[in-house]
């Protein structure tokens, strides 16, 4: 009996070696195969643990990077472009690590979580370039790009104030930081710019990923008469929407709007059944465009190292989604051209925290 | 007894080696090439001294938490909050790190020793009232998971920063990163945690197996009530084992706040080191040297996987899968040694 089971067991063992000892051949071979492509442009970025479906900046992100891609007839993998995800806080680091030693020319990492990782990495690596998306490092090998999201935000709040009935407006926040202060700031002063009148209602859900907080917070809102909700919260945001929707299916005549943020969110406000959403309009912050700008101007030998980049209105890195159209009458959306154009003039400045809004 | 060692080895070995076959099926089935998965895995792990550096970095939690988990479970008791002792350990060890400036042979000991105790509080809640009330340590344990990351995450606004997401970097003084290791890892994250996980590991080892506390704690594991008729105090035991478990992950919370991160986070969930630490504590037998090599291999899974999307074209969906399913065979063990011992009634 003990002979069948060593043998047994034998037998998987050399199963094993084989399987292993055919890993260290692949190993070894595959470094030639970018060898060849040394002389090409190669560029890559880290997404957080969102990953590129996350219907926010990391999808965006990415989906910049697959257009330089294309446009320059890259191949996804190494030697073109690529992206990796991180499961957690530790992998940051070791991924953007991974990307250095494949070569990759321009290394992205997306979103300010990574702003410890990119900050150590540059400085050990101080031959490879690197960039980082809403958050600044100041290393000369790396390009820093945010986004003027209180410019983008004072528009929708524009059109918030033009639009509200009951002269009640909410704001639902991720997390309280700095970056999201910028967004309730700017939408404040849109809101007050248009309709001094209009209160807005400010509440933080504490989370970007509680959908369940969201609808909460949303629920109370529009029970106390808010008739316009502009979100700055990522997943807790689909809360938001989803409350919205289940309202507006209870009573169709019910005059309620979601703002949605970062990406197009017309999409995210349909509500089933009909070919309506309550996405009023979306304040879009054009990561994809950065990230695809960006990416040119290194290809063409112009990185911006030790430089931070910011993208407002006048760049196009934020604005209104197009589909505005559909829920926003047409003298509105004039009026946010106006006020468009005196923040690109300069007539108009924006604040970006509570302090500079009064 | 020697044959029932021999089936105590096989069994994780077996678990293992169906695991990564059944992954490699799940592979080919959905169209990716498993020996270019497999290949990418071994390169992202052991391919090179990067690599190895981030390998090591990542088994030192591992370690740390198996060591946790099978300490409690020695004396019978499920330590499932090794994750909400270790986010504690983590806490306590930046809070020394980043509060005051002291020599390294003073400040580097007493963050960690900050971390143990934090973790051995921890631990001593659940122990304190299994004993007392003989409530279950499973669910005090889980709760007390939730707490800890709560409590930390609001220690980690109002406290060590001003209502930011992570606290200040600690003084160098208190870390155990080292220029040498980093030189020698091409400037991996490695630290020199490693060692003090490979110190607890004998020393878990020592206290069980070779002193009159580690045979009472085992003791009482075996048989609460044969304990003590003779003459132990079963309780007294129950909270030394879990505050000893709670010490071991809060240094496993240490080596992340001290080693590899090198400042505190507010997280969003669980870092999951201490619930991958029931597995390994599983895959290690409960034993400090079985634990270390569990850890090595979850260690190599986890740093290894990050490879796969790239090298291989693997999925990041499917890389879970086949670490998913490893881990289900090293858990189910229990049906390898059935079969095991199914075929050895056959053989007589």
């Amino acid at each position: 009996m003990k002979k069948k089971r060593f043998g047994l067991s034998m037998s998987l063992l050399l199963t094993a070696g084989l399987i292993l000892g055919g890993c260290g051949q692949q190993g070894q071979e595959e470094p030639k195969t970018d060898e060849g492509k040394v002389s090409e442009f190669s560029v890559a970025m880290v997404t957080d643990m969102g990953g590129i479906d996350d219907k926010s900046f990391n999808q965006s992100a990415w989906e910049g990077l697959q257009k330089f891609g294309e446009e320059n007839g890259l191949k996804k993998g190494k030697g073109g472009y690529d992206y990796l995800q991180s499961k957690g806080d530790a992998d940051y680091a070791t991924n953007l690590n991974k990307l250095v030693r494949n070569d990759f020319d321009l290394i992205f990492g997306i979103g300010y979580l990574m702003t410890d990782a990119i900050t150590e990495i540059a400085e050990q690596k101080p031959d490879n370039k690197f960039a980082i998306v809403d958050s600044v490092v100041e290393k000369p090998n790396v390009a820093s790009i945010t986004f003027k999201e209180h410019e983008g935000s004072f528009l929708v709040g524009v059109v918030a104030g033009l639009m509200t009935k009951t002269n009640k407006i909410g704001f639902v926040g991720g997390v309280e930081l700095p970056l999201i202060e910028k967004f309730e700031s700017g939408f404040i002063a849109g809101v007050k710019a248009v309709n001094p009148n209009a209160t807005v209602t400010v509440q933080y859900a504490g989370a970007f990923d509680k959908a369940d907080k969201g609808k909460a917070i949303a629920s109370s809102m529009y029970a106390s008469g808010v008739d316009i909700i502009y979100h700055a919260a990522g997943g807790t945001g689909n809360g938001v929407f989803s409350e919205a929707i289940d309202l507006k299916k209870q009573d169709p005549n019910k005059e309620i709007w979601v703002i949605g943020v970062d990406r197009d969110q017309y999409e995210e406000g349909k509500v089933p059944g009909t070919d309506k959403s309550v996405t009023l309009t979306s304040m879009v912050k054009r990561v994809d465009v950065a990230v695809y700008d960006l990416a040119t101007k290194t290809k063409n030998g112009n990185f911006p190292g030790g430089q931070a980049v910011e993208y407002g209105l006048k760049e196009d890195g934020v604005g209104i989604a197009p589909t505005s159209k559909n829920n926003v009458p047409e003298d509105v959306l004039k009026q946010v051209d106006e006020w468009k154009q005196k923040i690109i003039n300069g007539e108009v400045k924006v604040p970006t925290t509570r302090a500079e809004l009064k | 007894m020697s044959e029932n060692r021999l089936t105590n080895i096989l069994v994780p070995v077996f678990a293992v080696i169906l695991g990564i076959i059944v992954g490699a099926i799940v592979m080919l089935v959905s169209g990716y090439d498993p020996i270019a998965g497999y290949s990418a895995l071994l390169y992202g792990a052991f391919g090179d001294r990067y690599y190895i550096g981030e390998t090591i970095r990542q088994v030192t939690p591992y370690i740390l938490a198996g060591l946790a988990v099978a300490f409690a479970f020695r004396t019978g008791l499920f330590n499932i909050g090794v994750e909400g002792q270790l986010i504690v350990g983590w806490l306590a060890a930046v809070w020394v790190g980043v509060a005051f400036e002291l020599p390294k042979v003073i400040h580097l000991p007493l963050a960690i020793f900050a971390a143990a105790a934090a973790g051995a509080l921890w631990g001593f809640i659940p122990g304190f009232l299994k004993a007392r009330f003989r409530v279950h340590e499973v669910i005090v344990t889980i709760m007390m998971n939730y707490i800890a990351l709560y409590v930390s995450n609001a220690v980690i606004r109002s406290v060590l920063s001003d209502q930011g997401f992570k606290s200040e970097k600690i003084y160098p003084s208190a870390s155990l990163r080292s220029e040498f290791l980093q030189s020698l890892t091409d400037y991996s994250t490695l630290h020199y945690g490693i060692i003090i996980s490979l110190i607890a590991a004998v020393v878990m080892w020592f206290l069980l197996e070779k002193t009159t506390t580690g045979y009472e704690l085992r003791a009482v594991g075996f048989n609460q009530h044969a304990s003590h008729y003779a003459g132990m105090n079963v309780n007294r035991n129950i909270v030394l084992s879990m505050v000893i478990s709670g010490v071991f992950a809060g240094i496993a919370g240490a080596m992340e706040g001290l080693g590899t991160f090198e400042n505190v986070s507010v997280k969003a969930g669980f870092t999951g080191v201490g619930f991958d630490g029931i597995a390994v504590a599983l895959l290690g037998g409960n034993h400090a040297f079985g634990i270390i090599l569990a850890a090595i291999l979850f260690g190599a899974l986890k740093v290894g996987a990050l490879e796969m999307p790239s090298a291989a074209d693997v999925p990041t969906e499917l890389v879970d899968i086949v670490i998913a399913l490893i881990i289900f065979f090293v858990a189910s063990s229990y049906l390898i040694r059935l079969v095991l011992t199914r075929l050895k009634k056959e053989g007589k």
